[in-house]
């Protein structure tokens, strides 16, 4: 893959189909280095951002901040989502600043029905985890 | 080990997140660059010596062997002198075969020399491949921390100019399983309807289209009663 704006070309012309059913939506943002916001319908509030590194693709999805943790909990939250990184299919918990977020990352050589993959299963692995930290959370 | 996470891992946790301040500077990743540069342009000149090398050792042990053939070769002449009375010839052809053997040691010990030569530098070959693997791992970590800082930026960018809004995770889950709940609802209603059958269908339909009235609103229920008064 050599550009994202090539990426995103080809992923659009995919059907929903090869998308989990899930639609999307791309959106270029200005910046630095290439950003894509990836809108997937129905779930607005928890957009994908594209982006080309070095040597790969990363797809990551903010979840929630430090402020919204549980100081008591925090401890528990950090080994809960470690406990969970591995059976999370394709997609690992990280820390971006002062935000959680769930991430995957591809080679850059990846085909696009694999970033297609990897969008939808971000996606639902985000929306699963919202629902399972939520205990976590304020 | 180069240690690379470790210095990230002090960089981040040095509080170099303000805005603008980059962990990475442009200058660190150069330097990354060049070192892997001169890493790649050392591995392509030890394997060209490499090359080299080996050709002067299969050309050494070519050498011995046609050596070898001589000396056997003048050996046979000097016993068929010997047997002949020729003490002379067999003399002159010992003094040859003194000399091919000189020469024959010296080649042996060439070749030897050479091999040496050839398992030092292969061995020097896989080490300046294990640089370049790590320089090349370094260069990505480093590399991806600084994309993911600026990606960051434009996205904060993004949120802070109000083009979007970022939600709490308990607003996303809300707002997201109402969403889902609706769009249940909406599947089991018309399921229901296709399970009532073709006449209630139709009736949903002309309801829908405003022919028929559904079960009196509000607005018709007071106007009823307002008839009644006045």
């Amino acid at each position: 893959m050599k550009s994202l704006h090539q990426l995103v070309e080809r992923l659009s012309a995919l059907d929903s189909e090869r998308c989990g059913g899930l639609i999307f939506d791309y959106q270029p943002m200005p910046g630095e280095v290439e950003v894509v916001q990836v809108t997937v319908q129905d779930r607005e509030e928890l957009p994908i951002y594209l982006t080309m590194a070095d040597t790969q693709l990363l797809c990551i999805c903010y979840l929630w901040g430090e402020s919204e943790v549980d100081p008591e909990r925090r401890t528990a939250l950090y080994a809960a989502m470690l406990d969970m990184n591995i059976p999370m299919p394709l997609s690992s918990f990280a820390r971006i600043d002062d935000r959680f977020a769930i991430f995957g990352a591809l080679s850059r050589d990846s085909s696009v029905e694999d970033v297609a993959l990897e969008l939808a299963t971000l996606s639902d692995n985000a929306v699963d985890a919202l629902e399972a930290f939520a205990d976590y959370l304020h | 080990m180069s240690g690379i996470l470790s210095k990230m891992m002090t960089a981040l946790r040095g509080g170099a997140t303000e805005v603008g301040e980059a962990i990475v500077d442009a200058n660190a990743i150069r330097i990354y660059r060049q070192e892997l540069v001169d890493a790649r342009d050392h591995l392509a000149k030890a394997k060209e010596s490499l090359t080299e090398v080996m050709a002067e050792e299969m050309r050494c042990a070519r050498e011995v062997q046609r050596l070898e053939k001589q000396v056997a070769e003048h050996e046979g002449y000097a016993v068929a002198a010997l047997n002949k009375g020729d003490e002379a010839l067999a003399t002159e052809v010992a003094e040859r075969i003194a000399s091919l053997e000189q020469e024959l040691e010296a080649q042996r010990q060439a070749r030897t020399t050479f091999a040496t030569q050839a398992t030092s530098l292969k061995a020097q070959v896989q080490q300046i491949e294990r640089t370049i693997h790590a320089h090349e791992r370094e260069l990505s970590i480093v590399q991806t921390t600084d994309s993911v800082q600026k990606a960051t930026r434009s996205i904060g960018n993004h949120f802070g100019s109000g083009n979007s809004r970022l939600y709490s995770a308990r607003e996303s889950l809300d707002r997201i399983k109402d969403r889902q709940q609706k769009e249940q609802d909406r599947m089991q209603a018309a399921k229901e309807l296709e399970a009532a059958g073709p006449e209630a269908q139709l009736e949903e339909k002309l309801r829908q289209a405003g022919i028929t009235k559904s079960q009196s609103g509000a607005n018709e229920v007071l106007a009823r009663l307002r008839k009644k008064q006045g």
